[in-house]
């Protein structure tokens, strides 16, 4: 059932199709398309390019004007600097970097081991009230965070949350359970519950039916819903700025952010620091490519 | 041991009123038939049977005790699912060992009751292969091997042989009819196929709209049935229905015939009834003393036997012929009855009246 990239996106020509009569390389796309997929790469990549470039350029060639391209000296000293202060021992932005690994990481597997569950029981049982319960539970993520930063900052000061990883932890899962619920409710609603039927006649309990034979069948959806999840929580940017202040508990966003301003911006530093934020979340999700696009689809389509 | 009761079940889905106070006796080793159309109740009743769903009300008892609160587990039964269920990511012998793995039963045990019901069930060389590359009638086998692997107090199966093409079906049919044989046990069997119902039962639960409409076997059901829908709904080709009143020793027809009133009927002049009338008690071919007029309607070949279509009035009579028979639309015909052999029912309220005198 998992469709790769390649097979979702035909780039090969349709058989029984008659071919445009203008061909470019024999790819099976008009020049019109060529064109407009160019013009629109070169704009969405350009700025990624750019970070990329003056992460390795040194610090002269960042500010030279006209801007070079091509001919600059390459140079490693700002990723050098991400990790390493200039008098040695960890830099802050290398602390934050961790504590979104930790932040993130943590959230997310709460947000699976508390969604999954909830979403399969809501898929099988019968709930009372179940369309209001989850619209309830979808309803809490209507409103974009900024709108809830400030009363939950008020709460968190009360319970001593503030400027603590937990604090993330438990606001991340918070948003990312119904999230999950909802994905998954969609995966599980796809799994017949007959497979469970004839694992409890076999003598399973519940549980174990659930576990045996269901679960296996949920794990490119586990892996897709977890995937959203984790992206959202590594991004995440307001909550991290509101309710963090000192540089061991910081996030990436907001210390990169934070690089910014001040009487001069290191802008290969920001540059690389991008980089290296950027990296985690691309390497994952190609590493579970597969999964997301069997996933989203198996989702997507409702029988 | 496999006696297996259910008595007064109940169970609504939102404004559905699935089972309405159905209770069955099954007793130990029979071949127990739950007949009915779809959205009868059959699966509802099955499942509640094997504890898959919960009632509303009502209690089911196995082998004497109850056990309406226990789970799937604890009530020792075996099902064979109508999409057969089989687990997609496991091969067929695991999914043949599934229930013997769940009672922990050791390695040697599995591979020699797995081996056993693969070679009964002929599917040896197919231990291997997972459900995607099975065929509809293989699937349905290991379904069954699957069930079969251990001893449970019960089989239920929920219209196994329905997905399966017909000559499948037929084969199956004496296949199951030996295992039940050969295993002495209780099975309990949802169909909505009136033929499988008559070919395998010993005992028929016929179910209409969530409750019971008759129990009794094959014979009994096809021969007697107890009102005017049981009639209706079995036997091939339906049950002619003719509209009448009881007049005296004569009834009379709502389309203007009249016949001999059969001796056994107990309703009193003027009742308005149905004269219930099979395509085999009926004939073109013969004379008798009690007959319809009507017109040729239409012929229905169907190889060993030909169902000709008597218009009398504007009812349709189905009768069975031999296939030599020939006519053309339009024509005069003489119908002879097998009045001994028909069945009245109450117009208003269905019921037989046939059941006192016979």
């Amino acid at each position: 059932m998992a469709v790769s990239v390649d097979e979702a996106v035909s780039t090969g020509p349709a058989r029984d199709h008659t071919p445009p009569v203008r061909r470019l390389g024999g790819r099976g796309r008009s020049v019109l398309e060529v064109t407009l997929l160019t013009v629109l790469a070169v704009v969405m990549l350009f700025p990624v390019l750019w970070m990329i470039e003056t992460s390795i350029k040194e610090n002269r060639d960042v500010y030279a004007i006209p801007a070079k391209f091509f001919d600059f000296k390459i140079t490693l000293d700002h990723y050098k600097d991400v990790f390493v202060n200039p008098d040695g021992g960890r830099s802050a932005l290398s602390v934050s970097f961790l504590n979104s690994v930790v932040v993130a990481g943590a959230s997310t597997v709460l947000a699976t081991v508390l969604g999954v569950p909830a979403a399969w029981a809501y898929s099988r049982f019968a709930v009372k009230a179940k369309k209001d319960q989850l619209f309830f539970i979808l309803s809490t993520r209507f409103m974009p965070p900024v709108v809830v930063v400030i009363p939950i900052f008020l709460m968190y000061r009360q319970v001593g949350l503030i400027d603590n990883k937990l604090g993330l932890i438990l606001i991340y899962t918070a948003f990312n359970v119904p999230f999950t619920i909802w994905m998954m409710k969609g995966f599980v609603d796809e799994v017949p519950a007959e497979y469970e039927d004839a694992a409890m006649l076999d003598g399973y309990t519940r549980l174990q039916a659930f576990r045996r034979y269901t679960l296996p069948l949920l794990v490119p959806g586990i892996a897709a819903t977890a995937v959203f999840a984790l992206i959202f929580s590594w991004n995440e940017f307001v909550f991290a700025t509101f309710l963090t202040s000192s540089d061991d508990v910081r996030t990436a966003p907001p210390a990169i952010a934070g690089l910014i301003g001040g009487t001069t911006t290191d802008w290969g530093l920001v540059a690389a620091a991008s980089v290296v934020f950027a990296l985690p979340v691309l390497v994952f999700a190609y590493l579970v490519r597969k999964h997301l696009i069997a996933g989203v689809t198996l989702g997507a389509v409702r029988r | 041991m496999g006696t297996l009761a259910a008595h007064g079940l109940r169970k609504s889905f939102g404004k559905v009123q699935a089972l309405d106070g159905v209770t069955l006796d099954v007793p130990d080793g029979s071949f127990f038939v739950v007949l009915g159309p779809s959205g009868a109740g059959k699966t509802t009743t099955l499942r509640a049977i094997a504890g898959l769903e919960k009632l509303d009300a009502g209690s089911v008892h196995l082998d004497g005790r109850d056990a309406t609160g226990d789970t799937p587990a604890a009530r020792d039964l075996a099902m064979v699912f109508q999409n057969y269920a089989l687990y997609p990511r496991h091969t067929v012998y695991e999914n043949i060992a599934s229930p013997l793995r769940a009672r922990r039963c050791s390695s040697s045990e599995i591979a020699t009751a797995v081996e056993q019901m693969s070679s009964l069930l002929h599917i040896e060389r197919l231990l291997q292969r997972r459900p995607a590359q099975l065929s509809g009638g293989e699937m349905q086998r290991v379904a069954l091997a699957r069930a079969l692997v251990r001893s449970p107090r019960a089989f239920l199966m929920d219209e196994p042989l329905t997905n399966l093409d017909l000559k499948l079906r037929v084969e199956m049919r004496t296949e199951l009819t030996r295992i039940h044989r050969s295993l002495g046990a209780t099975f309990v069997y949802v169909t909505n196929d009136q033929v499988e119902a008559l070919s395998m039962a010993d005992q028929v639960a016929v179910l209409k709209e969530g409750q019971v409409q008759q129990v009794g076997t094959p014979t009994e059901v096809y021969e007697r049935p107890a009102n005017q829908w049981v009639a209706a709904f079995v036997g091939s080709p339906p049950i002619s229905l003719l509209a009448c009143r009881a007049d005296g020793d004569r009834l009379v027809g709502a389309a203007g015939w009249t016949l001999p009133r059969p001796r056994w009927t107990t309703a009193e002049d003027g009742r308005q009834l149905l004269l219930g009338l099979r395509a085999e008690d009926l004939s073109v071919e013969q004379r008798g003393n009690a007959s319809l007029s009507g017109e040729l309607y239409g012929l229905e070949p169907l190889g060993d036997r030909t169902v000709v279509d008597v218009r009398v009035g504007t009812e349709i009579l189905k009768v069975k012929a031999r296939p030599t028979v020939t006519g053309t639309p339009g024509e005069r015909l003489q119908v002879t009855v097998d009045l001994d052999r028909a069945h009245l029912f109450d117009a208003g309220t269905g019921l037989s009246l046939s059941e006192a005198g016979r």
